[in-house]
Formats: C-alpha cells, sequence, structure tokens
C-alpha cells in the first residue's frame, strides 16, 4: 500500500509528464490549473491518467472543487 | 410533437406526453462503458408518480419550492417532473457552487424541499451554511450507500407514496422555476420564469430545431442552466425523443457515447467546442501530405456545396471519415452559455456540422437570436427566435447601442427585488446590458457589454461583487473588482477577465509580499472566478452618502489609466 506521500510524488511525476513540464518543478501545493495553465477540460483528461495509473475509479464529484496536488491525492488515497 | 398552445403548464404538457408517448424511450444513462438505465416514458411516469404523492403526503403543496442540486442524470428529470406534478415551484441549482453558496441560494429561494446526490448532501451537510436555511424540511438523497449516515435527509429511492397522486393545475402565469443566473454573493438573482416562459420558448425553439421520438439528445451541459432544461429536458420530452445523460464527462467517454447512441443533438459550451476542435484539427495535421491534400480539397468541395443551407446527408458522404466518430447522424451542435469565436463556428460548419450559435439570457427565457443557418453567418448570433421582438437602445452613429427585448419568454422578475428587477425590465423591455446592432439582413451582432461582469467561455456568468468578499481586510486602503471591459471596453465577448482595483494606503507600496496575498486569496475562488490582475489608483474611491463604492463613477475614472501600463498581471 502506498503512503500519501508515495501516491502524492506520483501524482507530480505523471502531471509533469503529460504537460510536458520538467520533472521537479510541480510541488503538492501547487494550483495545477494556475501552474500548468490549464482549463477544466485538460484536468478532466489529466484524472482519466491517474486512473489508469492507479487502476481506481474516481468520480467526477470527487474532484469538484479541487485545484492542487496535495488534495488530489488525498482523494485517490482513499479509493487505492 | 404536442400543441403546446393549449397548455397552461410545463406539468400538464409533460404529463400527456408521458402517455403519448408511452412506448419511446425518453432516458438512457451511462457511466463510463457501462449502461446503467434505459426508461422508457411509461417507466419514467411509474417511477416518478410514487415520488409525486410521497412529496403530497409530506405535505408539499402548491406553490411551495423544491430544489435540485444533482448531477445530469435520470432522477434530476424524475424529480422535477414530481414537483411540477404537484403544482410546486422548481428551484434547479448549480452542483458545482461550494456548500455554502447553495445553502444561501436555498435560503433566498424559500426552498422546502431539497433533493440532491449523497455525495453532494455528504459535503452540504457537513456546511456551516446549513442552520441558514431553517425552511428546507425535506432532504431526499440518491444513491446513498447502505450504511451511510445521512445527516437526517430522507433515500430518494425509498420515498415513495402509495396510490394516485393529486394532479394540480397551474396557470401560464403562475412561477413554473425560479432560476439563479448569479449572486452567489450579496445579492442573488433569482430569475421567477412562469410557465408561459417556458411553454413559448420551447415552441420557438423546436420550430427551427426539432426533436421527435428516435431523436436523441446528449446532456452535458448542466441540467440546472436554463439551455438543457429546455433543450435536454422539456423540448424532448414533449415531442417524444430521448435523452442521454453521462455520469462521467471525461472526453473519452464523451466521444465514445456519440458513436454508442447515434447522438442527434448536443449542447456544448464553447471552451468544450474548441477543445473538440483542437482535437480534429490535430488529426487532420497527422495525415500525410498527399492525402491531407485530398482531405483540404473534399472540404473545399463540401463548403461550396453546402454555402447556401447545411446538406447533412452530402456532408456525412464526402467527409466519412469525420461525420463516423460523431455517429453519423448528428444533426447540430447546440452552442451556448457564451461567446463563440466565429472562426471555430466556421471550422465545423466547413466540415458540414452545423453549430447552432445564439445568443441569450437566462432573464430573457434562454435564447432570443439564433443562427438559422440559412444561410450560416459565423460572424453573427443570428436571427431573433420567432415572437422575439428585438431592439438596439441609445444606438450610437455605428447602430451599436444596448440589445433590449420584449417576448413572452422574459421572466416575470428577480425574487425578492423589486428595485433591481424595475432597473431590468422597463416598460416591458427586457434591458440586457449588451451592446449589439442588427446588419442588413437582420443578424444581430455583438460587440461587448456595458455592464460591469464577464461570461466565461464555460459560460458561467461571473459578477465582480460576488468574488470581493475573498479579498476582504486585504491590507489596502480600499479595493474594488471589476471586468476589465467594463473600465476599458472592448469590442469582444472572448477572453474576458476581471481585475482588482487597490488604493494604496498613504506611503505604502504594491510589495511582492502583497501581490502573494492577493494571489493566495485569489486561490481560495474558484479558478473560473479569479482575478487576473491588479491595477493601482491613487485616489480616493468615489462612495455614496452610505458609504457604497460608485462603481460606475470608479470605472470611468480608473478607465483614463493607460491599460497597457497600468493592469499588472498576478
Amino acid at each position: 500500500m502506498r503512503t500519501l506521500e508515495q501516491t502524492t510524488q506520483e501524482v507530480l511525476d505523471l502531471a509533469s509528464k503529460h504537460f510536458n513540464v520538467p520533472p521537479g518543478s510541480l510541488a503538492p501545493e501547487d494550483d495545477f490549473f494556475k501552474k500548468l495553465g490549464i482549463d477544466s477540460l485538460q484536468t478532466l483528461e489529466m484524472l482519466s491518467r491517474l486512473e489508469n495509473h492507479f487502476g481506481i475509479e474516481l468520480p467526477d464529484y470527487e474532484v469538484q472543487g479541487v485545484s492542487d496536488f496535495r488534495t488530489l491525492a488525498s482523494r485517490i488515497q482513499s479509493r487505492l | 410533437m404536442l400543441d403546446l398552445f393549449k397548455y397552461q403548464s410545463i406539468g400538464a404538457a409533460l404529463k400527456d406526453a408521458l402517455e403519448e408517448f408511452s412506448n419511446e424511450v425518453c432516458l438512457i444513462e451511462a457511466d463510463r462503458e457501462r449502461e446503467k438505465e434505459r426508461l422508457t416514458y411509461r417507466e419514467f411516469k411509474d417511477s416518478a408518480q410514487p415520488l409525486a404523492k410521497a412529496l403530497q403526503d409530506a405535505g408539499f403543496g402548491v406553490g411551495d419550492r423544491a430544489s435540485i442540486i444533482m448531477t445530469n442524470q435520470s432522477k434530476w428529470l424524475i424529480s422535477a417532473y414530481a414537483v411540477f406534478y404537484g403544482g410546486g415551484v422548481l428551484v434547479p441549482l448549480d452542483y458545482k457552487l461550494t456548500p455554502d453558496e447553495q445553502w444561501q441560494l436555498l435560503k433566498h429561494s424559500g426552498a422546502k424541499v431539497l433533493i440532491t446526490e449523497y455525495p453532494i448532501w455528504r459535503q452540504l451537510s457537513a456546511a456551516a451554511g446549513r442552520s441558514a436555511a431553517a425552511d428546507v424540511r425535506t432532504v431526499l438523497v440518491t444513491e446513498a450507500p447502505a450504511n451511510a449516515d445521512l445527516a437526517g435527509a430522507q433515500r430518494w429511492e425509498e420515498f415513495r407514496g402509495s396510490g394516485e397522486p393529486n394532479f394540480v393545475t397551474r396557470t401560464r402565469k403562475d412561477v413554473a422555476c425560479i432560476v439563479y443566473s448569479s449572486g452567489t454573493g450579496g445579492r442573488p438573482k433569482g430569475c421567477m420564469m412562469t410557465h408561459e416562459n417556458y411553454l413559448e420558448q420551447c415552441v420557438a425553439l423546436t420550430s427551427i430545431y426539432p426533436f421527435a421520438p428516435g431523436v436523441r439528445y446528449l446532456s452535458i451541459l448542466p441540467t440546472n442552466h436554463a439551455i438543457d432544461f429546455m433543450v435536454g429536458f422539456f423540448g424532448p420530452f414533449i415531442c417524444g425523443a430521448a435523452v442521454v445523460h453521462l455520469r462521467t464527462l471525461r472526453p473519452e467517454y464523451v466521444r465514445e457515447a456519440f458513436s454508442k447512441y447515434k447522438i442527434t443533438y448536443v449542447s456544448l459550451v464553447p471552451l468544450v467546442l474548441k477543445n473538440l476542435q483542437k482535437g480534429l484539427q490535430a488529426r487532420f495535421d497527422k495525415l500525410p501530405p498527399g492525402k491531407r491534400k485530398v482531405f483540404n480539397a473534399i472540404v473545399a468541395i463540401n463548403k461550396a456545396l453546402t454555402k447556401s443551407r447545411p446538406r447533412l446527408g452530402l456532408s456525412r458522404r464526402l467527409l466519412k471519415q469525420v461525420h463516423e466518430p460523431f455517429g453519423g447522424e448528428l444533426r447540430t451542435i447546440i452552442v451556448g452559455g457564451a461567446f463563440t469565436e466565429p472562426q471555430t463556428l466556421q471550422f465545423f460548419y466547413d466540415l458540414g456540422i452545423p453549430v447552432a450559435n445564439g445568443y441569450g439570457l437566462t432573464e430573457a427565457g434562454t435564447a432570443i437570436t439564433v443562427n438559422d443557418l440559412k444561410p450560416f453567418r459565423a460572424d453573427t448570433v443570428g436571427k431573433p427566435l420567432p415572437g422575439m421582438e428585438v431592439r438596439i437602445v441609445n444606438a450610437n452613429a455605428e447602430g451599436i447601442g444596448e440589445v433590449s427585448v420584449r417576448s413572452k419568454t422574459v421572466m416575470s422578475g428577480y425574487l425578492n427585488e423589486p428595485e433591481l428587477t424595475a432597473e431590468s425590465i422597463v416598460d416591458g423591455w427586457l434591458m440586457t446590458g449588451d451592446l449589439g446592432r442588427f446588419d442588413a439582413t437582420g443578424h444581430l451582432q455583438l460587440f461587448g457589454r456595458k455592464k460591469n461582469m464577464i461570461v466565461t467561455e464555460e459560460g458561467k456568468n461571473i459578477y465582480p461583487e460576488d468574488i470581493e468578499a475573498v479579498f476582504e481586510s486585504l491590507p489596502v486602503k480600499e479595493f474594488c473588482v471589476f471586468a476589465a471591459n467594463y473600465i476599458w471596453p472592448q469590442r469582444s465577448m472572448i477572453g474576458e477577465q476581471l481585475l482588482l482595483a487597490v488604493h494604496l494606503e498613504p506611503g505604502q507600496t504594491y510589495t511582492e509580499e502583497l501581490r502573494r496575498d492577493i494571489s493566495m486569496r485569489n486561490s481560495k475562488l474558484l479558478n473560473y472566478k479569479r482575478i487576473h490582475g491588479v491595477v493601482l489608483f491613487g485616489e480616493d474611491f468615489p462612495r455614496t452618502a452610505s458609504l457604497k463604492i460608485k462603481r460606475n463613477v470608479l470605472a470611468e475614472q480608473v478607465g483614463k489609466l493607460d491599460r497597457a501600463s497600468a493592469f499588472l498581471p498576478l
């Protein structure tokens, strides 16, 4: 079982790969809309990638209002 | 289609539709690749009537208000019908608002009943705002897990009365819905929409975009939004068509739904439409040069052959590889909620996929103008719908002025706001606050706004007053949020931004620390509500005797600054 820290790191790695930003340039507390300059639709695409990676289903309502990596990771963690 | 002129209310029309089309499929609900539910009109009725009876047994009576806060799904529509059946007033709220915002609007609307989904209720029931909305006596939650703590709510699935409910008649002038067009801040704007508003709008829209049994509408825009309520519920139902709901709006499942369910119509906001354009463009760009050349030639032929009107059959044959992923039966993409760039509209039209753009406001009963595609005009928002009188008020030398509308579809007013209503509806004409002009062929063109607000590409109306609370106690002398275009008028409704006008204390400077403070507060707002920059203003803000900021006067003063140098991006 992953720890929250591990999950958070995997979320950051996957986001930096998906959006083509240098590894290590994203931090848990970053607002992904702002930091990555993405819109709500691109966020949904990222969620699909995360679902595949973690092998879970993340309902849309679970990520409603979430805009930072740490909170996103904790929502994933609760479903692992 | 039912003859709506015969009907007095939404409830009465829907009641007859359920009988008339009893064997047709009315709802399909899918979650990812799984189809969860498929209902005929008869099954819809069988599901709604016990709910209507249980509501009546619980004391829900004529004119009582019931709110729905749900994602798009079959239980949304079943619940709405049950409310109308009992003569109630529906208060559809945005499920994307914060729990406290939702409680505030529940309180403002006077809702007695709340119908919601368990995950939403989990957050609502824990929010501090709950205590304020004491009128909400019955809460029904859908899909709650077996051992869930319902925090005073009841299970929607078990809330069923036995026996025939009493159908309550309403008249055309009675309020059917209270729809919040904005106002999660100090002054909620609850549009009181009458039964007549919906009946008339439905007649007008279906005259251009007809529904019938076999037609399938993909419901993606939130159903609380005026557009989806009309074209994703009332319109299809009174024509015997089917509505498809997706519980997961990930792009891959939306794409799959088009071909799986042979979608006929879909409504999208400009942001999603642009994304679709981007995806298609990327596909075309990947074609090898030879194939690309052939493809471009076919597009040019299609363009020439559809110049005066769409020819769907022909376009589907010519551009099979484009149309097939859309299911091959898509007639029109309806785009609404915000202004769409002409270039995007043209892109789809050239591929033989007509995009019905238009212009409307919740206050006007959804659409005012719609592009009738005869011929397609990407540079305008179309012609007024039947029954709409539209005029341009205080036009300048170029013919540009405020768009105003008179029609049976215009709301009866804002709930509990007689002054605001009187400002908005003058001698029966709804003043839209948008600037426009008619061209020689009667098409409306829009040129920005007169009012201090923005509409995002996701179709969200944002009023500056609604987001100021987050900047309260900011260590400056005074501040005020504005729509940038309200200060520096642009002839555009694309890429609208909000800014924070700040008056620093004497001797204070705009430090990095202050910028960070503003940025941190800004990040607490939902992403589409955020300000984009700061403008420093060196004088005291003009105020009324009661010390309220005179926003229009301040905007004029700030507008004298040079935008390029005064606007400090966050």
